[in-house]
């Protein structure tokens, strides 16, 4: 079972002290890095949740990519590595659309905003 | 070295305008490696000069020397592009390191502010433009005229960044299809090569209501393809928030126009789309830089430690440029 407060509770509950009291600090560069660790705070926020989520995704879609079993580490070195030298024989537009969509996905957790910015 | 100080600077400053008085010194920040000063001097014939001193206090890598800046801002200047007029050079007896001082033109240089503020509302739509036509004056620059500078095209800006990329032996596999799909296009050089500005970017122009009235910062100036600098121009980094590609003013299609009227030359789609294309790269890599700065304990930040969560930003925002959707 899980404990309460949940490790995201604890991890929001500081973040909202950042965000609520330091934040407020008259020190101006207190306060900046206020914000900043309030938003480091809600990445993390977020990757509890998500991050194992996407870790999952990603695995299987290397494993797809590669052909074989491994784990996300070394699946993700391997192909970094096939791409550099050339040898990643797949199809480049499926490889492309693979890793928008990993990318999109940390995205959610590091800056969920950034992919769909709002229209000037 | 010595402190900057009015006394010190008077006696700097008396060489060009004989006996003066500075006063309102003030060091500003912004310049990670260098220092900028404001100061007024004061002749005794009351006329009065509005100056800047840009100086280092120690050497900064991949940069111009400061004695290189001054002779290529005077140069560039001689060929009607708009910067400051450099007034002095800081000499070894002066004891204050090396810089230099030139003219100061007042105006609005901070991106939110010139994307935002109602002040710039009517000059906004035609920055574009004016980004364009001042980039071709760049690039016409006679190299003859211009001091020793370093080539760099980019097959060499590419290995010097995958080298880079190297050394935090962390997988990437997107930042390596970029590397990929950009080997296989690097542009054609340029022959010969040309004046390059090299951090050609909404942040490095001084904006008045009426329009751009000088380019700041040439330190990384060299020699290269010219289209480099309007790529950097177009790097997503610099809209700031605002969702249009030219550093948040405007479309390619007007740079592109504004360009071609000024220098004859329409620069090729696709070019544009590879220096683009390596600027997220770089910027990519400078977040590593960052990152790692924090996490090998050369300074502990959170500020250091959040930018390696935006490495992915440039992941995506390369990824969706080779895509086609700039």
């Amino acid at each position: 079972m899980t404990e309460r407060p949940t490790s995201t509770e604890l991890v929001e509950a500081v973040r909202e002290f950042l965000l609520n009291d330091v934040m407020n600090s008259p020190d101006k560069r207190m306060a900046f890095q206020a914000r900043v660790a309030a938003n480091v705070l809600g990445i993390v926020e977020r990757e509890l949740q998500q991050g194992a989520e996407n870790e999952h995704l990603e695995h299987d879609r290397l494993v797809a990519l590669l052909g074989h079993e491994g784990d996300l580490d070394d699946l993700r070195a391997e192909l970094a590595t096939a791409i550099r030298s050339g040898d990643y024989g797949g199809d480049r537009t499926e490889l492309l659309a693979t890793l928008k969509l990993t990318a999109l996905e940390s995205l959610e957790i590091a800056n969920p905003k950034y992919a769909n910015p709002e229209p000037s | 070295m010595s402190k900057i100080t009015p006394n010190a600077l008077e006696s700097v400053v008396a060489r060009s305008y004989g006996p003066t008085q500075v006063t309102n010194l003030k060091r500003v920040t912004g310049g990670a490696s260098r220092e900028t000063w404001l100061f007024d001097s004061t002749s005794a014939d009351t006329t009065e000069h509005r100056l800047v001193l840009r100086r280092d206090p120690a050497p900064s890598i991949g940069a111009t020397g400061r004695e290189t800046e001054f002779e290529l801002l005077a140069a560039v200047r001689r060929a009607g592009v708009p910067v400051p007029q450099v007034r002095l050079l800081l000499e070894t007896a002066d004891g204050l390191g090396s810089g230099f001082i030139m003219d100061r033109i007042e105006g609005e240089t901070i991106p939110r502010k010139l994307l935002r503020d109602e002040m710039f509302t009517t000059v906004r739509p035609q920055l574009t433009a004016q980004f364009g036509s001042i980039a071709a004056q760049i690039h016409a620059v006679p190299v003859s005229s211009l001091p020793k500078l370093k080539v760099e095209t980019a097959r060499t800006q590419l290995d010097q960044w995958t080298e880079i990329l190297d050394m935090f032996r962390e997988p990437h596999p997107a930042l390596e299809f970029g590397l990929q799909w950009m080997r296989e296009r690097v542009p054609p050089e340029s022959e010969p090569p040309r004046l390059v500005h090299g951090d050609f970017r909404n942040g490095n122009f001084m904006v008045g209501p009426e329009g751009v009235r000088c380019v700041l910062d040439w330190e990384l100036a060299h020699l290269g393809d010219p289209i480099e600098d309007l790529g950097w121009l177009c790097a997503r980094a610099w809209r700031f928030g605002v969702n249009r590609v030219v550093g948040g003013f405007g479309d390619v299609s007007d740079l592109l126009d504004a360009y071609e009227a000024a220098s004859g030359t329409r620069p090729r789609t696709e070019d544009l789309q590879f220096w683009i294309a390596l600027a997220t790269h770089k910027w990519a890599v400078m977040c590593l830089i960052q990152t790692f700065t924090h996490i090998r304990g050369a300074v502990r930040s959170v500020e250091l430690a959040a930018i390696g969560r935006r490495v992915v930003e440039n992941e995506w925002d390369l990824l969706n440029l080779i895509d086609g959707t700039w």
